[in-house]
């Protein structure tokens, strides 16, 4: 990975020299959340780029795909970084750093294991912030075009003629 | 030349929709030379335009204007205000349906008589036997151009078929191709052969599928008999004081009420909407609704007993590419009540894309158990269950008078809890469902439960006696003779199969009655 200009305006180097580890995969800084090989950055407006990482943290806990980079996961919860959102998003995500201060964690990025978070998420799925969150999802992660690949569907056909010609009827094992 | 009329011309017949029921019956009347205004609530979108894209084809075609439901079916928690996946264009939801074209078995209109008293249910011989509509099932099946009738080859079997097929085979299932379908395996009248697109949900893109969007209503409009007035939403229909119909209102394009005049009405919304607008269209001599002196309108909705079943399997699959019901298996279909409920179900191959899945597959769901399924998705066949459901009168569409549609009309609620003989049938649906993909090694299979209802039935249904049916054996109103009810919810009872092929035979057969009625002046 060349050091070339990333999302927020900085090299890769800049960017991790100016940024602090949340969790294994995410990185913060002063106004943008990033992997932590920095491949990827992006800027956070009304947010702040910890509650960010915690949002994206909490939808890859909602539908893991381990096949799937936090990258996706982040446009998927993009659309609450506004000042509409902000309050709402801000009280679920202390409900959630509560949950994780309870079971004797800094906040619910230092859950370290999936299965603690998940027993965090199970125990307040009824909540409103929770099935925002989730409902939100089912679209924002799995409409993305980029992640259809990554589960091998190959989308619109008809410009390619549809399958007649292309593997319609070609199973091998069957 | 698509034909004009005026708003006061007094000697147009109306149809309000233009899908499976309204499309044909419109082409039909206006090939015996009468007069037609069909009013569509949604635009006109044609082959050009279809989306292979599951959330924006939805956003382009589907009806998604307020409803609210309740009962205890699942798509009321799940779906709260879409309980129905329809259509809201030109074409209706011939835009969007499969194209499986099935005729009703014989005794699927006697069904009182055949299943005998079944607790909670309303059951009703149709005021019709197989044999009265034989001969409109011969013409809607030449007229569609259905696979396997009239020396129409069947389809070639894509992925999920041969899989399907094989388990199928394997638990010794006799009755198993690839369908009696409405979409073209060779060039059929004027529409391409099928080019295995698999986005068949989302309007054939080749219109090797029928519909009545590019089918009946360019032919109807050829006649220069029929106008087909799109986004034009009717709101009421109204009477004169003898109680017989002589206008509709709709809001227009532009959102202005107008009013057409009319020699005679045919209703056509699809079961939720059709019942909606007699009910919004009470008045002083109809207090419970337009033609309800039976109390009838609304109940007995139906929506078939649903379910799918997904398997995983160790290799891959690939259900997405080509036709998207490719395939059935009519074993279960018969009427065996040693199976613990009465009538029978077919299975259908069925797929959905990855948006359309993760929606679908377990509506709620979260967590790995759920994504290690989708993880597994290139390696999956789907199938879905489709039977007879019980009509239960306290299974109803009512006007919400506390939610109102753009229009400030009253939006429809959807009432449904399931029968005891729905749920055992769907018991029994999925365990075979199951066993057809363990058959042939299926590593994992998932039960999914009903998706938002497609097949809408029953709620103006017709009937031998005015007391226990909205409308006769020609669908025209008991209450009202130059009204008529011309969609799916004039099924007595639903049967197993699916509906679309006996709406097009009913509304061949209901133009002819029209049209004699009128040429003698009784309507």
């Amino acid at each position: 990975m060349s050091d070339s200009n990333g999302p927020v305006g900085l090299s890769r180097r800049e960017l991790l020299s100016k940024s602090a580890a949340v969790c294994a995969s995410l990185v913060v800084g002063s106004s943008f959340v990033a992997s932590s090989t920095a491949v990827w950055a992006m800027e956070t407006n009304s947010l702040s780029p910890t509650a960010m990482a915690t949002l994206i943290q909490m939808a890859r806990d909602i539908y893991p795909h381990d096949k799937i980079g936090d990258e996706y996961y982040a446009k998927a919860v993009k659309g609450y970084d506004n000042a509409d959102m902000k309050g709402n998003i801000e009280a679920g995500i202390a409900s959630l750093d509560a949950a994780a201060q309870g079971r004797g964690y800094a906040n619910y990025l230092a859950v370290g294991w999936e299965q603690e978070r998940v027993a965090i998420l199970r125990d307040m799925e009824r909540s409103p912030f929770f099935q925002q969150i989730r409902g939100g999802l089912v679209t924002g992660l799995y409409n993305q075009k980029e992640v259809w690949p990554i589960f091998g569907y190959e989308g619109s056909s008809f410009e390619k003629g549809g399958y007649i010609n292309r593997g319609f009827n070609d199973i091998n094992w069957i | 030349m698509a034909a004009k009329y005026d708003l006061n011309d007094d000697s147009v017949v109306v149809i309000i929709g233009t899908g499976a029921g309204g499309g044909v019956l419109a082409n039909e009347l206006a090939q015996k030379g009468v007069s037609v205004v069909a009013l569509e609530a949604g635009g006109r979108h044609l082959p050009k335009d279809y989306i292979n894209d599951e959330w924006t084809s939805f956003g382009q075609l589907a009806w998604t204007d307020m409803r609210t439901t309740s009962g205890d079916w699942r798509v009321s928690k799940d779906f709260s205000n879409l309980p129905s996946w329809i259509v809201k264009a030109v074409g209706g939801s011939t835009t969007h349906w499969a194209g499986a074209s099935l005729r009703f078995q014989e005794h699927e209109f006697r069904t009182k008589t055949v299943y005998g008293n079944v607790p909670g249910a309303n059951l009703l011989d149709w005021p019709i036997t197989l044999a009265d509509l034989a001969p409109y099932y011969d013409r809607a099946e030449k007229k569609l151009g259905v696979t396997r009738t009239n020396g129409i080859p069947g389809l070639p079997g894509n992925n999920n078929y041969k899989v399907f097929e094989a388990g199928a085979k394997k638990l010794g299932y006799k009755e198993v191709h690839t369908g009696r379908m409405a979409i073209n395996s060779k060039p059929y009248d004027d529409r391409n052969s099928c080019q295995q697109v698999g986005f068949c949900f989302q309007g054939c893109k080749y219109g090797a599928k029928w519909s009545s969007a590019y089918s009946d209503i360019p032919k109807g409009e050829a006649t220069g008999k029929l106008e087909v007035r799109t986004n034009a939403h009717v709101i009421k229909i109204e009477h004169n004081n003898l109680g017989e119909v002589n206008g509709v209102v709709y809001m227009d394009e532009q959102g202005r009420p107008q009013r057409q005049s009319a020699r005679a009405v045919c209703v056509a919304g699809n079961s939720l909407e059709s019942p909606r607008l007699l009910l919004n269209s009470a008045s002083n001599l109809f207090p419970d609704g337009l033609a309800n002196s039976s109390g009838q309108v609304g109940r007995n909705y139906m929506r078939h007993m649903t379910a799918s079943v997904y398997g995983i399997f160790d290799k891959p699959v690939r259900m997405w590419r080509g036709t998207t019901m490719a395939g059935i298996i009519s074993d279960e279909s018969k009427h065996d009540p040693s199976r613990g409920f009465v009538g029978g179900y077919e299975m259908e191959t069925l797929s959905l894309g990855i948006p359309f899945m993760a929606a679908f597959l377990n509506p709620g769901a979260w967590g790995r158990e759920f994504t290690t399924a989708l993880d597994s998705y290139e390696n999956m066949a789907g199938m879905w269950l489709v039977g007879e459901d019980m009509p239960q009168e306290t299974n109803r569409v009512t006007v919400n008078h506390d939610v109102k549609d753009q229009y400030g009309m009253p939006v429809a609620n959807v009432h449904f809890d399931d029968h005891p003989n729905d749920i055992a049938m769907r018991n029994h649906a999925w365990k075979q469902g199951t066993a057809v993909y363990e058959a042939v090694g299926a590593t994992r299979t998932m039960p999914t439960p009903p998706y938002p209802s497609t097949h809408n039935l029953g709620t103006n249904r017709m009937s031998a006696n005015p007391r226990d049916g909205v409308v006769n054996k020609w669908g025209q109103a008991h209450d009202v003779k130059n009204l008529f009810i011309s969609d799916g919810s004039q099924f007595t009872t639903g049967a197993a199969e699916n509906p679309t092929l006996t709406i097009v035979s009913l509304a061949i057969r209901q133009a002819e009655y029209i049209a004699d009625q009128m040429s003698r002046q009784a309507i």
